[in-house]
């Protein structure tokens, strides 16, 4: 299977210089950060650091003020969100976006699209077969789904873009253990299919696990960037930036 | 009273409901979507009216007419949407209401220049001219079922499109969660530029189909808005299902109020709308 990124070693994302702003609040501070094909990256950082922030401005839905974004090498600062998500971004907001008023076969089929280059690697069959569960309520409204099942649903959704890369926010946030077992072996599997991914949660113990890099953003500047052994070799760190 | 002279009333509310459901489908979607309040939207009708009545003046059939008027009132609706509406999504909704209301001068305005300010009419098409006996003395006119039909068919097709296509998906998601509707590559100012000129398509063809069984005259796109407002809070903002349902409400209930009790039918709506929004405050239905 391939992804969609057209240059070799052109990276999936490259930003520079992001500052973002909510009104008056400067919630970036000069954000860099670069994503490769096929890469799983963890950010990781305390409440209020700018996680959230730092993906909504990649996706386009936090557009910065300053600095510069490229997907695929193009610069897509001033794209809207729609062009960038067709250029292989999706995204999986903490609060899971499902539309209640739509069914979940409808959630699904909505957001079908070919990715970049034209792939279609991921038909709602595909979709289904990763999260057996789903079928068996394609017919539930969105407000009628548990909390699992709309994080299955949410990520499914994603994965019907055809993407290169899935921004993941608080990917087993108020999830029981069970559920949460199920939605990491999911990442697994999307890391595996070769689609990268950029991962918000708390579950640093996890996400040092499947992560290739691991990025920590303290109060809207990245203080660490490295790879899982380094950080683990460096305890320190993460007690005094996320306090574990 | 006999049981004929409540079945005319009724057939009256029904199909008076079925025009005020073509307008309040546009202004809830436009509301409820694109959180735009239009206060314009009855001037759309008003055009469709004058658009028949001028069209059919040329070419001697309202069909035609009407056929060429659809295309003009939807181009019309775009035009509108790209140059004004458009510049209102990011803006509160005292914007909103500041340049809609502007546009509803100017089109008065328009119609003035275009049609001078007295009453006209159209006529009836010769094939639906006829009435349909229903007891010895009373009668109902042929058109009147005819614009029923219509709107059945109209409705059917609407619900058609919002529920089961992906354009109609795409609608009620944008209504429910717009970022995450464009979180998911839809292109939303499209969809809102579609969504505008379908409900201007609506509401000036409402005015197109009622032109023979109602007057024209200066001015008649703000009594419809005021009625369609209503319907719009009572059926809940953006719902396609309640814009039916309040529809139905208003139009059999201000029918029945006008025959019934002449000297309170002005109330009648709106105490009925009061007593739906004390039940429920958020109105009948949910977003589309």
């Amino acid at each position: 299977m391939t992804t969609g990124s057209p240059g070799n070693n052109t990276p999936l994302i490259e930003a520079r210089g992001l500052h973002t702003f909510y009104g008056d609040s400067h919630i970036l501070h000069g954000i860099d950060i670069t994503i490769h094909k096929s890469e799983t990256v963890s950010l990781i950082g305390r409440n209020g650091m700018g996680k959230t922030t730092t993906l909504r401005t990649l996706i386009g839905l936090a557009p910065p003020r300053q600095g510069t974004i490229k997907v695929h090498g193009r610069d897509i600062k001033k794209s809207k969100v729609h062009k960038i998500v067709h250029q292989g971004i999706a995204y999986v907001p903490d609060d899971r976006g499902i539309f209640p008023n739509l069914s979940l076969y409808e959630n699904l089929i909505m957001a079908a699209r070919s990715g970049p280059n034209g792939r279609d690697d991921w038909p709602l069959s595909r979709v289904l077969d990763l999260f057996p569960r789903l079928k068996e309520r394609m017919g539930h409204m969105g407000n009628q789904l548990s909390g699992g099942e709309q994080q299955m649903l949410t990520i499914g959704r994603a994965l019907m873009t055809n993407p290169d890369l899935i921004l993941l926010d608080e990917a087993t946030e108020g999830l029981a253990p069970k559920l949460r077992k199920i939605i990491w072996a999911v990442i697994k599997q999307i890391k595996k299919a070769g689609i990268a991914t950029v991962i918000v949660d708390k579950d640093i113990k996890t996400l040092l696990e499947i992560s290739d890099r691991n990025i920590i953003i303290e109060k809207g500047k990245i203080i660490y960037d490295g790879d899982s052994e380094k950080l683990i070799k460096e305890p320190e760190i993460l007690k005094k930036y996320v306090g574990v | 009273m006999e049981f004929s002279f409540y079945l005319i009333q009724l057939l009256n509310g029904i199909q008076y409901g079925f025009l005020l459901f073509l307008v309040a489908s546009g202004l809830t979607l436009v509301f409820g979507i694109m959180d735009v309040i239009n206060l314009a939207h009855g001037s759309f009708y008003m055009i469709g009216a004058y658009l028949a009545f001028w069209l059919t003046g040329i070419f001697g059939s309202l069909f035609l007419g009407i056929v060429l008027a659809i295309p003009l009132a939807v181009a019309l609706g775009f035009v509108v949407e790209r140059l004004a509406i458009a510049y209102l999504y990011k803006k509160g909704h005292l914007h909103q209401v500041l340049l809609t209301y502007a546009l509803i001068l100017i089109f008065d305005e328009a119609q003035r220049f275009l049609w001078g300010n007295d009453s006209h009419g159209v006529d009836i098409p010769a094939a639906l001219s006829g009435s349909i006996t229903l007891t010895d003395i009373q009668v109902y006119p042929v058109y009147r079922l005819f614009v029923s039909f219509v709107c059945i068919v109209i409705g059917v097709g609407m619900f058609y499109v919002i529920q089961k296509t992906k354009l109609g998906m795409t609608i009620r998601a944008g209504a429910s969660n717009r970022q995450m509707t464009q979180a998911l590559g839809i292109n939303i100012e499209r969809l809102f530029t579609i969504v505008f000129s379908l409900g201007v398509g609506l509401a000036a063809f409402a005015g197109m189909i009622a032109a023979p069984i109602d007057s024209l005259y200066p001015g008649m796109g703000d009594n419809i808005l005021i009625i369609s407002l209503v319907v719009v809070v009572i059926g809940g903002i953006g719902s396609i299902k309640g814009a039916f349902v309040g529809a139905m409400i208003i139009g059999v209930s201000s029918i029945f109020g006008k025959t019934l009790f002449p000297s309170m039918a002005s109330i009648v709506v709106y105490a009925m709308m009061a007593g739906i929004l004390i039940w429920k405050p958020q109105g009948l239905f949910k977003s589309a």
